[in-house]
């Protein structure tokens, strides 16, 4: 973003980044930064916020005022990505002859409807489409009782397998949250804590780092810190 | 540590290009200017082309459009905020009252979209892709950026 700001401003436009990791902004010294330490992902802090959303931007937009810069002004509000985990129901055991992370994926395709149709898009699609999540569990399932990945995955792109299912389930907590919106990393939290479907993409991840697999592989199937 | 906290940590720790003699605009009065978005969350409109894994591409998105996917590769962060509000990332519509309220001169009618994990040297978008979006912003008459990282 720091970057990009330099060559706009070399072309005569005036940049105003929303900075979200304040070393970086050090570094590159972008003309004007506002540092906002929200949860990343969510620059301008809170959703469905309007009122705190034009407070950043006015906060922002107030640094085209300096006369010289560079400018790196703290927004004096923090938001911290790490809240309580969301009370979001998963749905009961339906059919006990397949996999419980199969039965739960089939389970909660109803509210990653109304989520679809709520938000007017889906971001679930990279490799798999909501339809092959249960099928892409199972494959996993077999990675993690000895098949090679190679083999057995309907897609050998891990990191955007892992994406379309985690995002096929956090699109579908969003009709299933009870209670305020979640914070920055509460549906991570619940996908990998929760979810038969977020212990399956795990331990498919140990199974592939054994296998000898290269780094990347397995590496960004889910976040680094787990 | 937590996820964001590891994040802050490791991009921290990365090499961050330097510039000598940056520039610096002067701009108009915010009243009279034209305010286009850039954002680093490679969200693309429903139908255009995905992002790929390096992608140092950009992505146009008209004035218009709502129905935005999140084409963001790093499993690192947050990908739901967007989700519960588009405008948590891109605030198209806090523009769209800015400038009906007159302290913005008007909204720009095209945005642009970066995906926000690039290699470390950013040499594309540094010499061929940043200039190209920045071109394009011009032909659009657009005065001010706000660029929104993720």
């Amino acid at each position: 973003m720091s970057v990009l700001a330099h060559i706009f401003e070399a072309a005569g436009i005036a940049t105003v980044v929303l900075s979200s990791i304040r070393a970086m902004a050090e570094k590159t010294a972008p003309p004007r930064a506002l540092h906002c330490e929200f949860p990343l992902g969510r620059p301008l802090g809170i959703p469905n916020d309007a009122k705190f959303q034009h407070d950043v931007l006015q906060s922002a937009f107030a640094l085209l005022d300096e006369p010289r810069g560079p400018v790196l002004v703290d927004y004096p509000v923090v938001i911290e990505a790490e809240s309580d985990s969301v009370a979001c129901a998963l749905p009961p055991r339906f059919d006990p002859n397949v996999l419980p992370a199969v039965d739960e994926a089939r389970g909660i395709r109803k509210a990653y409807d109304r989520a679809v149709e709520r938000i007017g898009v889906s971001s679930v699609g990279r490799v798999i489409s909501a339809d092959e999540v249960p099928a892409a569990l199972e494959s996993l399932q077999k990675v993690v009782d000895g098949a090679p990945w190679t083999e057995v995955l309907p897609n050998l792109n891990t990191t955007a397998l892992c994406h379309d299912i985690r995002t096929y389930y956090e699109e579908a907590a969003l009709e299933l949250v009870n209670g305020p919106a979640p914070g920055g990393r509460a549906l991570e939290d619940w996908f990998f804590e929760k979810t038969e479907a977020g212990k399956v993409v795990l331990a498919a991840r140990a199974a592939i780092r054994d296998s000898g697999a290269k780094f990347p592989i397995w590496f960004y199937m889910t976040p680094g810190h787990r | 540590m937590s996820g964001d906290q590891l994040m802050r940590a490791h991009s921290s720790s990365l090499p961050g290009p330097t510039f000598d003699n940056p520039a610096w605009v002067t701009p108009r009065p915010l009243r009279q200017s034209r305010v286009a978005i850039v954002t680093s969350a490679a969200l693309y409109a429903s139908g255009d082309d995905p992002f790929g894994a390096a992608d140092t591409s950009f992505r146009v998105i008209d004035r218009e459009r709502r129905d935005l996917v999140m084409g963001h590769w790093s499993p690192n962060f947050d990908h739901v905020g967007v989700k519960l509000d588009l405008n948590v990332v891109y605030p198209i519509d806090r523009l769209e009252e800015l400038a009906e309220d007159g302290v913005i001169g008007s909204v720009a009618p095209r945005h642009i979209s970066f995906a926000g994990n690039q290699p470390d040297d950013v040499a594309t978008i540094r010499y061929d892709s940043g200039p190209a979006a920045a071109e394009l912003l011009r032909q659009d008459g657009v005065d001010v950026v706000i660029l929104t990282p993720v």
